[in-house]
């Protein structure tokens, strides 16, 4: 007899057993029963692409030109650059499991200290918002040996991941150029545009939920 | 070679570049007319990469863009460079926006994407998403004075409530925290409500940054 999971009443062809590997879930502490669980069944499209996005970008169909190694450790720098910790653990978790060396884990948790800041900040151009302009710092990766040893382009990216979390109003075509300068390709960069990006909402998502949860039901 | 596009978005003839890094091609100088303030404008927006070509678009990339429609918008198809994860952002956005099921009404839905875009610094996502606030509130004045003063601008306690909480969100690292949720409550909003905003507030995290560092925002001409 072939098995057949059933479908979720709420959205044909998703099995309710799928939120055993939801994310988001698993950082908040979400577990089946809690009425926040059962909330996010309101946005059913939300919730699976949500996880849906986190496996499009981590465990893709076809990875292109970016590696493995080189996603996880731009998701740990930018975990970390967020200090939120069950995040922190779970992509510096993620980059050991997709192979990254312990001096590798090492140096993205050092280069993400050394990059920590409080955003967003950015120039607004003269004019009007000129005056609504914040300083913060621009960041540059350490020539780090481990960094360098998973790809040379890899520190660019790093740099690029700080812009994007930081100060993503100081945009410019030149951030674009120095990223394709180091070896990344139009598609690579719109891949670690949407991963870093992603995160930056999977994050909040994550960091938003527990807070309602640690608010306690009205 | 600098590549000068002037016209807009929708109607820009582009070329796929090679796929090597060697030959990408930044455009450095799209002609942009950067407009100067927040606006409930129309703007255009011009990708500093080269979207795919509407007429090579394959399969896997009429796909990820979900809405047939989106493929005269040069921003989907820069992003459908990369199909799968545009497919899954596409559908995110639609249900936590376009979903009506019970939750926040959809114009403070629209006032949570403003407010995020408004702080990050996106002008073009502000005023796509100020105009939708404004039509769906008729709130034009409100609006108006959260794109013209900012995120502290006053508003009444709900929508001042909601704009907080965003901004809250917004920071890295976050600040929103349980006196957020608890304001939210005492607005009057329930905890579907309030789901509502975590989601639309940090959708616009990952919109924001996507059209802040791709592209830029052009005024059309009169």
């Amino acid at each position: 007899m072939t098995t057949v999971t059933e479908p979720d009443q709420t959205e044909p062809g998703r099995a309710a057993s799928d939120r055993d590997a939801d994310v988001i879930d698993r950082l908040v502490g979400l577990e089946p029963g809690h009425p926040l669980f059962e909330a996010r069944e309101i946005r059913p499209e939300a919730l699976a692409h949500a996880q849906g996005s986190f496996e499009a970008l981590f465990r893709p169909d076809d990875a292109g030109t970016v590696t493995p190694v080189e996603r996880w450790a731009l998701a740990a720098f930018v975990a970390a650059l967020h200090e939120s910790q069950p995040v922190v653990d779970f992509y510096a978790d993620g980059l050991r499991a997709a192979g990254g060396t312990p001096e590798l884990v090492a140096a993205v948790a050092d280069e993400a200290l050394r990059g920590r800041a409080e955003g967003p900040y950015g120039a607004y151009p003269d004019g009007p918002l000129a005056g609504e302009s914040v300083d913060g710092p621009e960041f540059s990766a350490a020539e780090a040996d481990a960094l360098s040893a998973v790809s040379g382009r890899l520190p660019a990216a790093l740099d690029h991941a700080h812009f994007l979390v930081f100060h993503p109003r100081d945009a410019a075509p030149a951030r674009l150029r120095r990223l394709a300068d180091a070896g990344w390709s139009a598609d690579a960069i719109v891949t670690i545009s949407q991963l870093v990006a992603f995160l930056t909402y999977q994050i909040r998502v994550v960091h938003g939920l527990a807070t309602l949860k640690e608010a306690g039901l009205r | 070679m600098t590549h000068v596009h002037t016209d807009t978005p929708s109607s820009t003839p582009t070329n796929a570049s090679a796929p090597d890094a060697e030959h990408t091609h930044v455009h450095t100088d799209v002609g942009a007319a950067e407009p100067p303030r927040f606006t409930r404008d129309m703007l255009d927006w011009l990708p500093w990469l080269d979207p795919v070509a509407e007429a090579d678009l394959t399969p896997a990339q009429l796909d990820g863009l979900v809405d047939k429609a989106r493929a005269k918008n040069a921003y989907f198809r820069l992003l459908a460079r990369d199909p799968q994860i545009l497919r899954e952002r596409t559908k995110t956005d639609i249900d936590i926006f376009y979903n009506a099921k019970s939750g926040l009404p959809r114009a403070e839905r629209e006032l949570a994407a403003t407010a995020t875009s408004r702080f990050n610094g996106c002008i073009y996502c502000a005023s796509v998403h100020a105009r939708f606030a404004a039509h769906f509130s008729k709130r034009v004045d409100d609006v108006d004075r959260l794109l013209d003063e900012g995120v502290d601008a006053a508003q009444d306690e709900r929508w001042a409530a909601i704009v907080e909480a965003s901004v809250a969100l917004a920071r890295t690292p976050s600040r929103f925290g349980v006196e957020h949720v608890t304001r939210l409550r005492s607005s009057g909003l329930d905890d579907l409500e309030i789901q509502d905003v975590i989601q639309g507030a940090s959708f616009f995290n990952w919109a924001n940054r996507l059209m802040l560092s791709l592209g830029e925002p052009s005024e059309q001409e009169q």
